[in-house]
């Protein structure tokens, strides 16, 4: 089945070079690039491998995230701006009350929970009125959000929610500052136990959530409720004919997708240590997509593997590229449009393949 | 009352309606702080003539049954190649101008060709795929602007010599080129009639394109593509006209915006900027499906309007940080995701 989650699967029975080229084409063209970047780069190779470790840490639950929707059919989940927003609503209630370290990384998972909660399910409504249409709808609905956002935490605070602190508050008494301090929570996670091996060091916490994680998706996908998923992708109206509640499956899917987006929003500031009040979620949903693109999945398939190979892929890009476009063009810019520019035409040749899929079949389907 | 109000809401849709009484309510406000009427009416339209254009730009797309353009950055980016070329020339006034508006048209053309033909084969995702072709381009042209070739020292950055400023200044070239052709003094203002009359002089060749045979059939094209099909018009061919007009569009639209605004912006600029026409145009009384002249220009006066009227308004009552960015953020992404829930579902 397609939609499988199995990572571990026995190889094919006879090994094939050129199905195995095609069938990863994505992802090794980037492995391809990736390598030619190091080289280029001429970074030593323990630095990459040591930023490559931390960036996978903080990365892997945003892009774990995206799993579940694409499951149960409902394509790329762009609203993951909006479990991002969650999460860093918990982030400014603990900044607020001023609690840090490990009971602060708690404290902010537990506030942002509910809000994460309630999103997701706000915008799995929206989703069901806009069925066949979700990427365009889920992106516009993360502008949105932002918007709503900033009108919470530039007005808001200081006038109908009570902040005096002046830490955190603009100087005129409304509103939050743009960069938030949050160093006294910085690493809650990450130093708790960390290993030093050959010179990498490697932040065992993060890592056995992810692994968690993982766990736990691949546990749902084989419950009552994965199976609905997987039939929602397979053909939403075969589904509903079997008696699915699909609204009600959708909805959960993307609930699940939002809240894990929170915490993975939390793990992610507690390793940068500062939150950019207004911009550190405004990239979360691109990033994330297009790193699961690039390690091969598409906007109907998606597995774990996918993810891990696409967030290694994806950041080692991002760690090499300023430098390597120093060398090649003498101008560090022109590395970070390229990034930019992988970002989103890995995103958008994805949609394009799957909608040109798709009305090849409904054409073929009609003829 | 309620009769009333619901007879509204059926005749001219939620976010015209809405947007009318958000807009009234700002005009109180003003009066009564006493702010400079005849100063937001000049700002007022000298935005509408600004982005008049780009606005218009969505009509045809629309139309012909391809949807809001979301990729409509593809034709504002061979606008701005245009203007640069223009700059590159040499040339100042009328002949500066309108040469960039002659030069973007081949460019829009080639381009809006190639969108038209990727979407006939993602029929249904129109609006996805626009969108991330629009990103997907501006970022990749944002490579192009620091490698192409031009020399003119007002455009590439005085340090290194190589490379296009991100603002190029145009007030030796053709800024406010039409809005200076014919401006009507209004107590120590110059309203900006030139560049309103320009925007009158392409909608009525819209108009006037819409009531003709090809106008015809991309309409029925894009209404009914199955009648039209079964009427023998080439659907596909009537939708590519649709595209390359409004990229074409959108390439003289983002002209008469740079010599407005008197800057031409590059690189990042682009990347958002359909989805203010967008909103102007939902908010004029359009949907995905159906657009008329008429709502181009009742949107473009309510939403500019409102844009304009509502910074000093708010700046008043609230010095404190940027709220009418957020109501414009609010706004228009509303709009829009209140279009694609009216567009309905595919099952």
């Amino acid at each position: 089945m397609s939609t499988q989650l199995n990572t571990n699967k026995p190889a094919a029975k006879r090994f094939n070079i050129k199905s195995l080229l095609i069938n990863n084409s994505v992802p090794l063209l980037f492995l391809v690039v990736c390598i030619a970047g190091v080289f280029i780069s001429g970074l030593p190779l323990r630095f990459i491998l040591n930023e490559i470790i931390v960036r996978l840490a903080r990365n892997m639950f945003l892009v774990l995230a995206l799993i579940i929707p694409v499951i149960a059919g409902m394509g790329l989940n762009f609203a993951l701006v909006i479990g991002a927003m969650a999460g860093q609503i918990g982030l400014v209630f603990i900044k607020i009350v001023d609690v840090g370290g490990l009971p602060g990384f708690i404290l902010a998972i537990a506030f942002s929970t509910p809000f994460a909660l309630l999103f997701g399910y706000g915008t799995g409504k929206l989703l069901n009125k806009t069925k066949g249409r979700e990427m365009i709808t889920s992106l516009i609905l993360g502008f949105f959000a932002n918007g709503l956002y900033q009108l919470v935490f530039l007005v808001f605070i200081g006038t109908i929610i009570p902040v005096k602190n002046p830490e955190i508050v603009l100087s005129g008494g409304i509103g939050l500052k743009n960069a938030l301090d949050l160093k006294f929570m910085q690493y809650a996670i990450d130093k708790i136990f960390k290993i030093n091996f050959m010179g990498i060091v490697i932040p065992v916490v993060p890592i056995l959530l992810i692994a968690l994680l993982c766990y736990f998706l691949r546990f749902i996908v084989r419950t009552k409720l994965g199976q609905d998923f997987r039939a929602l992708g397979q053909d939403i109206h075969v589904a509903k004919v079997s008696g699915i509640n699909t609204d009600k499956v959708r909805v959960i899917a993307i609930t699940i997708s939002i809240t894990i987006a929170a915490w993975g929003q939390i793990i992610f500031i507690q390793n940068i240590g500062t939150l950019n009040t207004y911009a550190s979620h405004e990239q979360v949903g691109m990033f994330a997509i297009a790193a699961l693109l690039i390690g091969g999945a598409s906007v109907t398939k998606a597995k774990m593997s996918n993810a891990i190979i696409g967030t290694i892929l994806f950041h080692t890009m991002f760690i090499i590229s300023p430098i390597a476009g120093n060398k090649l063009f003498g101008d560090a810019q022109i590395g970070e449009f390229f990034r930019t520019f992988i970002s989103y035409g890995v995103i958008g040749m994805s949609l394009v393949l799957h909608a040109w899929q798709k009305h090849m079949n409904a054409k073929n389907h009609e003829l | 009352m309620k009769k009333l109000w619901q007879n509204l809401i059926d005749k001219y849709g939620y976010p015209k309606v809405s947007i009318t009484l958000m807009l009234i309510i700002l005009c109180i406000i003003a009066i009564i702080q006493k702010q400079d009427m005849s100063g937001l009416l000049k700002d007022s339209m000298v935005r509408m003539g600004m982005n008049g254009i780009l606005v218009l730009a969505m009509v045809p797309c629309i139309i012909s049954g391809t949807g809001l353009n979301f990729g409509l950055s593809l034709g504002i980016i061979c606008g701005i190649l245009a203007g640069c070329i223009s700059v590159e020339l040499n040339l100042t006034g009328y002949k500066a101008f309108f040469t960039a508006v002659f030069i973007s048209i081949p460019f829009s053309v080639v381009v809006g060709y190639l969108y038209g033909w990727l979407l006939n084969r993602v029929k249904g995702d129109e609006m996805t795929v626009g969108t991330y072709l629009g990103f997907s381009m501006v970022s990749l042209m944002s490579i192009g602007w620091l490698l192409m070739p031009f020399k003119s020292p007002e455009m590439i950055w005085a340090i290194g010599g190589k490379g296009l400023r991100t603002t190029i200044a145009l007030s030796d070239r053709f800024a406010k080129i039409l809005d200076n052709m014919v401006a009507v003094p209004l107590s120590g203002h110059l309203l900006p009639i030139g560049t309103l009359i320009f925007l009158g002089f392409c909608c009525t060749l819209m108009w006037l394109f819409l009531k003709s045979k090809t106008g015809v059939a991309m309409t029925a094209a894009g209404d009914n593509p199955r009648f039209a099909y079964a009427s023998g018009i080439n659907v596909n061919k009537q939708r590519m006209i649709g595209v390359i007009l409004s990229t074409m569009l959108g390439g003289i639209g983002i002209l008469v915006y740079a010599q407005s605004f008197g800057f031409l912006q590059l690189y990042q600029s682009p990347l958002m900027m359909p989805f203010g026409a967008i909103a102007a145009i939902l908010i004029g009384g359009a949907t995905a499906k159906k657009a008329k002249i008429s709502h181009v220009i009742s949107g473009l006066i309510l939403f500019q309007a409102l844009l304009t009227i509502s910074l000093p308004v708010i700046n008043k009552m609230m010095p404190e940080g940027n709220l009418s960015e957020v109501i414009r953020i609010i706004v228009s992404n509303g709009v829009i995701l209140y279009a694609l829930t009216k567009v309905g579902g595919n099952d």
